[in-house]
């Protein structure tokens, strides 16, 4: 493996549900790679499948859902047709998840520490009290106070916002390579928001760790990421590095959402709003599957937009992308 | 004014708060009564939810109240709407003081303020057909009969975005944008002058909530409406806001018109609030979070409740209760480096 390979790198990838009422193309055609150090933004609305993408990364699919296609390639290795075994050796280890809901992480009944030291022992030939060991520097590291007294508790004696920070402390546990985030912040205040994007980013520059970090929120994604993709039913829709990607938006669809950030625009006036709604991706008509609510949609548009490059450092998946030049 | 003016009660103003407290306790039960009769430290636990809130809310202004989870900020908004009653403290609704008034007159001031919640889906009863969730409060209020009944409602919901020929199907067959349109007709079908939105637009997608907020903006303009906005997204409030407040631990510590607010806020807390607020101007941002957390509201600390996290905490803050103070015209900062300055 050469050291500038990227840590992952995604090509092509197709997660279908296989549902009675038809296919569900969750994730369809999805390509992007993450470099050690870089955090890789992944925005879009709810059902745009960036959470099912995280969840192929990782081989976490559940039936009716399967990946169909495209290659994983995780060091250099690809993982997308890893065996459950192989899987398992990774997951927790080399690649670690953080959820929206840290209770989806943490078991409600058994210490922290208990489940702390468990992600431990189960990758590491390691004596218990190395463990702990392990254990109490994670949970210092993340910001928690008095990280011994805390291990003995359960998940129930945290706040959100700590109990966030325990589950961010397990996924740090084995010091892995890549750190897939699912919209963590989203259920927290903006003080504690802050707090842990700190802690990311501080993570990502002292430890050299990847991330994916999922969310809606584009404001965050400002601050944090290096460079965005952003999702629209199931298919990356625009991507490049951060500040061009917000100061020069080409896909229609990136344009609307910017456009719709209240803070973008001037107070009391109509924001500007994309008309309608997120199509279902059951049966999802063909074409390029934003043309109903885009406004410049015309006949070209009946056709799927392959991904472009309309100049250096660029992706777009879009007939008509908004061009300075041009515009 | 039907009544005479009421002390403390400015022309204008459609709502008025005056010291308002809310206390929630939890009582022991028997068990609990003997225990701590018997010497055990069991006592009965007081939240304080609202310590001494002062608001007044001018007639077609659109008022902000922000501030982080459990900060008492719903709880203000449910005794505003009247579902809760305050423990301590006077509520004026066109200079009449709320908790005196007449049977009749006090539901007459009741239907006059609406509030909107936060979860579509968990605020319209899903037995229920959207005619009867919207209709059903015009029509036991006896502001429409049975005849006008049906055009009300298509009336109602077609303001709200809503096509009407959808007023037979439940509440699980729309999506939750629309859901919330819903909810914001069930609050307008009944000719309300004020509504209360509790994170009305919190649960919704990015541009979902662009026309959802826009929604609130136009019924503004076309009924006259006067909202109190309660959310924690800063964005939002300093869009649709007139005036904010901001609130911290069962207080409010700073009140300002928008612009002056996000232009020069004055109490620490504002000021560690507004730099943490993710924005798509600031790109790689070293971020320099306060430290702590929101205390719990079980036992708050004394003083100044923001002390245990303020950078510039003075003894004084340790001890003394900062109060509500003008520092400009229309501006006012509960904080006690304002007396130093």
């Amino acid at each position: 493996m050469g050291s500038n390979a990227p840590t992952l790198r995604v090509e092509d990838l197709k997660t279908h549900f296989f549902t009675k009422a038809g296919v569900v193309k969750a994730v369809d055609n999805v390509s992007f790679s993450v470099d050690r150090a870089q955090i890789l933004g992944l925005v879009g609305e709810s059902g745009s499948g960036k959470t099912v993408t995280g969840f192929s990364i990782l081989g976490l699919v559940d039936a009716p859902g399967r990946v169909v296609g495209g290659r994983i390639e995780f060091n250099g290795e690809d993982i997308a047709n890893a065996d459950e075994g192989r899987m398992q050796t990774l997951r927790g280890n080399r690649i670690a998840m953080i959820f929206q809901d840290p209770m989806m992480t943490l078991n409600p009944v058994l210490r922290v520490e208990t489940q702390m030291m468990e992600t431990v022992l189960a990758h590491q030939k390691v004596d218990r009290k190395t463990a702990r060991q392990r254990a109490r520097d994670a949970l210092g590291q993340v910001g928690i106070p008095s990280p011994d007294e805390r291990l003995a508790a359960y998940p129930h004696q945290f706040s959100g916002g700590m109990r966030q920070r325990v589950a961010i402390a397990i996924a740090l546990l084995n010091d892995p390579d890549l750190i897939i985030a699912d919209e963590p912040t989203t259920a927290l205040d903006v003080t504690i928001q802050a707090q842990i994007l700190f802690e990311a980013q501080k993570l990502c520059r002292e430890r050299g760790t990847a991330m994916i970090w999922i969310t809606h929120d584009l404001a965050v994604i400002a601050g944090l990421a290096d460079k965005v993709c952003v999702m629209y039913a199931g298919r990356i829709v625009e991507a490049g590095a951060i500040d061009e990607v917000l100061d020069h938006p080409v896909h229609p669809y990136t344009r609307g959402l910017i456009g719709s950030v209240p803070s973008r625009n001037r107070r009391g006036v109509p924001l500007y709003q994309i008309p309608g709604m997120t199509p279902a991706l059951l049966n999802l008509p063909p074409g390029c599957a934003f043309r109903e609510r885009c406004p410049q949609a015309d006949g070209a548009c009946m056709a799927e937009p392959g991904l472009s490059v309309p100049f250096d450092g660029r992706a777009v998946r879009c007939f008509h992308p908004h061009l300075e030049a041009g515009a | 004014m039907s009544l005479p003016a009421t002390q403390g009660a400015p022309n204008g103003a459609l709502m008025e708060l005056h010291g308002l407290s809310k206390r929630f306790v939890k009582t022991l039960d028997l068990a609990g009564k003997l225990a701590s009769k018997l010497g055990s430290s069991i006592r009965e636990e007081t939240v304080y939810a609202l310590d001494g809130v002062n608001m007044t809310v001018a007639k077609g202004e659109v008022v902000g109240l922000v501030g982080e989870s459990g900060c008492g900020k719903s709880t203000l908004g449910r005794i505003v709407a009247g579902i809760l009653e305050p423990t301590e403290g006077q509520m004026y609704y066109e200079g009449r003081h709320v908790a005196t008034l007449e049977p009749a007159e006090a539901k007459a001031v009741a239907l006059k303020v609406q509030m909107i919640f936060q979860d579509p889906f968990a605020s319209l009863n899903p037995r229920m057909r959207v005619r009867d969730i919207v209709g059903e409060a015009p029509l036991v209020h006896g502001l429409v009969s049975s005849d006008e009944f049906e055009g009300y409602v298509d009336d109602v919901l077609g303001r709200c975005g809503l096509d009407a020929s959808y007023k037979r199907r439940y509440p699980h067959q729309f999506s939750g944008g629309q859901r919330q349109r819903i909810g914001i007709a069930r609050a307008l079908a009944v000719r309300p002058d004020f509504i209360v939105c509790d994170e009305a637009v919190a649960a919704l997608d990015v541009s979902i909530q662009a026309q959802i907020l826009n929604l609130f903006i136009k019924l503004r303009e076309e009924l006259g409406l006067t909202y109190l906005f309660i959310s924690h997204d800063l964005g939002v409030v300093e869009h649709i806001s007139d005036r904010v407040y901001i609130m911290y631990l069962g207080r409010i510590v700073e009140t300002a018109p928008t612009e002056d607010l996000f232009a020069a806020p004055n109490h620490p807390y504002t000021k560690a609030l507004l730099r943490e607020v993710p924005r798509l101007e600031t790109r790689h941002s070293k971020f320099l979070p306060i430290e702590g957390e929101i205390p719990s509201p079980l036992e708050p600390p004394r003083g100044c409740h923001f002390h245990p996290r303020c950078p510039h905490a003075t003894a004084r803050c340790r001890e003394e209760v900062p109060v509500l103070r003008e520092i400009a015209p229309g501006r006012e900062s509960a904080c006690h480096l304002n007396d130093e300055a």
